[in-house]
């Protein structure tokens, strides 16, 4: 067992955990934030991807009690004061998501991304999303998102595609 | 109060959906992440062995490890009914063989539950498998379609000979073969359509409460159909009242098909739930998932197609090896014969056809419907030969494409495999649409004058037709269908004014709350926003069979139409007794009920929803409140056609494939919501394409399972797709009031040839003609040097 304090969207959590709990499992089930998902058991799909002191991590594969002090961001802490992320509302506006499994994950790495990249190319947003699988879009609307979160994040105008 | 001004319509609108705000918030509610009071946790155990003898299983030292609750093996469930296959297609002579909860004396595939072990949270749950010993007898093996019916392959079932479940044929044998035998032109291929795992990002499972006061359980589960969930466990496998069992589906993250299906852990959660007076909840792993949940196509085909010098097709004659796996999955036996064989000549007018299906159980995880469930088999089939006869003649692929197609004249076309006549159709604008988007003309000098630099390119070209809506239920009974196809809608209006819809149509993905508010609310003529849709529950929502094979709008949608323009009469008499008019001049428009000719003399929508709900003085024979229900049952199918074409370059030096185009024109009918459709077809087109390019279920000759994770099975990643170009044709259904036809399986149906016909095309300087899925490096690396 260890004991840990972890700031988890911005409030202060000290808890129990065993040695062996993953970051996704202390998330979901001790902070019942289930908005973080597990889609696979090898660390290739994404669907559980937090941001952890400013980057993305996999939490199915990052230790719990190796957050001990960090700053972990969620799907849940992203929009501020009701106002959805420029990536929430991308996703929302180029129909970005379809079942939405694998969207937390997705705007959490792509949230990092646009930290390290603020104006990629389509096929950047494509390289760096290269994490995270979604078996719905097809990708097409993914990207469309990203961009649109892109740019308005450049303080741009922005619209959705038209179809 | 409801507004009655005109609301502008929402049909056709690329309006963004509303289930969106709950799951880009992290607030979607998915099995998982349900939790209720005193849940306990199960693990399974499964098997390591693709066929072997149970001799002994050990549970004592993992139900004694602290934190485990208790252990069960497949004997003490045998209270309960194995599983049910609704869909017996093609006859059976008592050779049916469906699984259990968990194996008994025999494990037939890896992956088989052989224990369950239930405890207070789901790490002691895993950590108690590997205390239970498992004494096996390993017994021989058969993993290929083909060779399980051969002499002396393993054989899976007492009952069944040969491992054969059922041969299946359609069409006109000796027409085919005197076409054949005196054709000027034959071209045979054998055509491999590789077995696929459906992958959705959220694995299945199942939580199960029982309440010992009232007997009744509720099952939550990750379903596509859970009302027919409800049906199969209660009256086929517990044997108890249907009003028993209460089914949810939670928000369902992906299905492809594979949630269709009843599975061994909504038995075992349930009888174990009322064992142990508590709940259980049973959530897979990816690898479980891949293991042991459904898989898709495994076809081996031999294919032969008759034609003339000038390019047109006499003949195709079909003899199919379909794997269904170790035992039968639900539907599993249709999909291998009437939703493949009745639709193998695809877009053509081929005058003489027979086909030949032999369904066999392997030692593998069973296969089902997986997006298109046989149609992508038949397309993929068809396309690829009629590419091959083209190679054959010279001829352009889509020159013989056109002389090919079932004239727009003929439809209602029967195609004389025992289908019902294609709906509508006209498929040469389609193709040459595509034509012209893609700049074929152009692309054919690009491709010569590249080839002569020592490059590659190649374009394909898929010209598909598909099945959506299946039904009329009388004639899916004639092809061995248990139950009904129709679907059920109720419409209510409240007394504000609010309209609730029910319905046995579901979402895991299509985004269906938002177009049938759409069609719901345009038919009301009341705001988009005052139409609730309510589903995924069986208790308040009518019985309905669910979301699969493209039906929700076609079949649920219509049944709410017609739900709706129920409602409208009842209002329009309700209108003309308060108005003292004979309800036949009633006009119902912009959300008004108006008398002809008098348009000042009129109540709005929201006044009879008040007067109705209130029901205070209703006219003679009239009951309160505007109430009304569909159970929907179509004429026929709709038939859904489009052109695709890819464009690829092929890199000799590394077998590397580029798609550097996908363009896309598919029919669907008339289209409610454009961003929904297109969402639709690019993650359909992403399937195909990656079952022309990517993955490949392996099991070995010991049926170990070697794509068992998604580090081996190549779900592809953003990097590995292209943008997608998509546009439509239009030829509404004649079947429905909608005028649709289907979106959710077209894309897959119409992409796999498309892709593998590009990339044959590129390396036809090589000599290549036919080449099996997937289109790896490593084979074209081959390919290159002969």
């Amino acid at each position: 067992m260890a004991r840990i304090t972890v700031t988890v969207n911005g409030k202060s959590h000290t808890s129990d955990v065993e040695d062996r709990t993953l970051l996704v499992h202390y998330l979901r089930e001790q902070l019942n934030l289930t908005g973080t998902h597990i889609g696979c058991d090898t660390s290739q799909c994404g669907a559980c991807v937090v941001v952890v002191d400013g980057n993305s991590v996999k939490s199915c594969t990052t230790l719990a009690a190796r957050c001990d002090h960090a700053s972990v961001t969620t799907i849940e802490g992203l929009a501020q004061d009701g106002n959805l992320h420029p990536l929430q509302e991308g996703f929302w506006e180029c129909h970005g998501l379809q079942c939405g499994f694998c969207t937390p994950g997705m705007i959490m790495s792509a949230y990092d991304m646009l930290q390290q990249n603020p104006n990629p190319s389509d096929d950047e947003v494509r390289h760096g999303l290269e994490g995270n699988l979604c078996r719905c879009t097809g990708y097409h609307n993914i990207v469309r998102a990203v961009q649109y979160a892109a740019a308005k994040m450049r303080g741009e105008e922005v619209s959705a595609p038209n179809v | 109060m409801m507004t009655s001004e005109a609301t502008k319509p929402m049909i056709g609108r690329a309006i963004k959906r509303r289930e969106d705000p709950k799951l880009i918030t992290g607030q979607g509610n998915f099995l998982d992440d349900v939790k209720l009071n005193g849940m306990t946790h199960a693990a399974v155990l499964r098997s390591p062995y693709a066929h072997a003898r149970i001799l002994s299983i050990d549970t004592q030292k993992a139900a004694a490890l602290p934190g485990v609750v208790a252990v069960f093996v497949g004997k003490d469930l045998l209270d309960v009914n194995p599983l049910p296959c609704a869909w017996p297609a093609g006859g059976f002579k008592n050779n049916m063989n469906t699984p259990r909860a968990m194996a008994v004396d025999v494990v037939r595939f890896v992956g088989e539950a052989v224990a369950v072990v239930i405890a207070e949270d789901r790490f002691i749950a895993r950590d108690a498998l590997d205390l239970i010993d498992v004494d096996y007898e390993p017994l021989a093996v058969v993993v290929d379609p083909e060779k399980a019916t051969q002499p002396g392959a393993p054989q899976l079932h007492e009952n069944a000979p040969n491992n054969v479940v059922v041969e299946w044929s359609a069409g006109n044998r000796e027409g085919t073969n005197r076409a054949v035998a005196s054709a000027e032109v034959v071209v045979k291929e054998r055509i491999v359509n590789q077995r696929l795992m459906a992958t959705p990002m959220e694995t299945r499972g199942s939580i199960a409460r029982y309440e010992s006061s009232t007997n009744e359980f509720t099952l939550w589960t990750s379903s596509q159909a859970p009302h027919v969930m409800r049906l199969l466990l209660t009256a086929f496998v517990f044997g108890i009242p249907e009003t028993k069992l209460r089914v949810i589906a939670p928000n369902v993250g992906g299905g492809f098909g594979q949630k269709i299906f009843v599975y061994p852990d909504m038995v075992f959660c349930m009888w174990i739930s009322r064992k142990l007076g508590r709940p259980v909840k049973f959530v897979e792993d990816r690898s479980e998932n891949f293991k042991s949940s459904t898989h898709g196509r495994d076809h081996v085909t031999d294919v032969e197609l008759s034609g003339t010098r000038d390019g047109q097709i006499t003949g195709l004659r079909v003899k199919t090896y379909a794997g269904l796996g170790a035992y039968l999955s639900t539907i599993a036996p249709g999909v291998a014969t009437t939703l493949y064989g009745r639709i193998v000549t695809g877009v053509y007018k081929i005058p003489n056809v027979s086909i030949d299906v032999i369904a066999t159980y392997t030692n593998t995880a069973m296969v089902d419907a997986y997006r298109g469930a046989g149609r992508p088999e038949a397309s993929y089939l068809i396309e690829r030969i009629v590419d091959r006869f083209a190679a054959e003649l010279g001829m352009d692929p889509a020159e013989v494409r056109r002389r090919n197609f079932i004239p727009p004249t003929e439809f209602p076309y029967d195609n004389g495999l025992g289908l019902l006549p294609y709906d509508s159709g006209n498929y040469a604008p389609a193709l040459d649409k595509a034509l012209a988007n893609v700049g074929y003309a152009d692309l054919r000098k690009e491709q010569a004058t590249l080839r002569a630099q020592g490059r590659y390119l190649g374009i394909g070209i898929s010209s598909y037709v598909e099945i959506c809506g299946v039904a009329p239920t009388a004639w899916a009974n004639g092809q061995g269908w248990g139950a009904g196809l129709w679907e059920s809608a109720n419409v209510r209006i409240h007394l504000t004014g609010q309209v609730v819809v029910t319905t046995g149509s579901l979402p895991h993905g299509q985004g269906v709350e938002t177009t049938f508010a759409q069609i719901v609310a345009d038919e009301l003529g009341v705001p988009y926003d005052s139409v609730l849709i309510e589903h995924s529950d069986t208790a308040g929502t009518p019985f309905g069979y669910g979301t699969y094979g493209s039906r929700s709008l076609a079949v649920g949608g219509t049944a709410m139409v017609k739900s709706a323009r129920k409602i409208k009469e009842k209002a329009k008499r309700l209108a003309a007794h308060l108005l003292e008019a004979n309800p036949e001049d009633m006009i119902f428009a912009d959300g008004k009920i108006s008398v002809k000719g008098s348009p000042d003399k009129s109540k709005t929508f929201g006044e009879i929803a008040l007067y109705a709900s209130v029901g205070a003085s209703m006219p003679e024979g009239e009951e309160p409140f505007l109430d009304e229900t569909t159970y929907y049952d179509p004429p026929n199918c709709t038939f859904p056609f489009g052109t695709h074409i890819s464009v690829v370059e092929v890199f000799p030096d590394t077998g590397a494939v580029e798609v550097k185009r996908y363009v896309a024109v598919d029919d669907v009918g008339n289209i409610i919501n454009p961003r929904i459709v297109h969402g639709q077809l690019h993650g359909g087109i992403a399937q195909g394409m990656a079952q022309a390019l990517y993955e490949n279920a392996v099991y070995d000759d010991n049926g170990q399972l070697l794509t068992g994770t998604l580090m081996d099975y190549a779900v592809p990643n953003a990097s590995m797709l292209p943008d997608f170009e998509i546009s439509h044709t239009v030829t509404p259904s004649p079947v429905n009031p909608l005028g649709v036809k289907g979106a959710g399986e077209a894309g897959t149906i119409g992409s796999a040839q498309c892709i593998m016909n590009a990339v044959i095309d590129a390396l036809s300087p090589f000599g290549v003609r036919h080449m099996q899925m997937p289109a790896t490096p490593e084979k074209i690396w081959h390919a290159t040097r002969g």
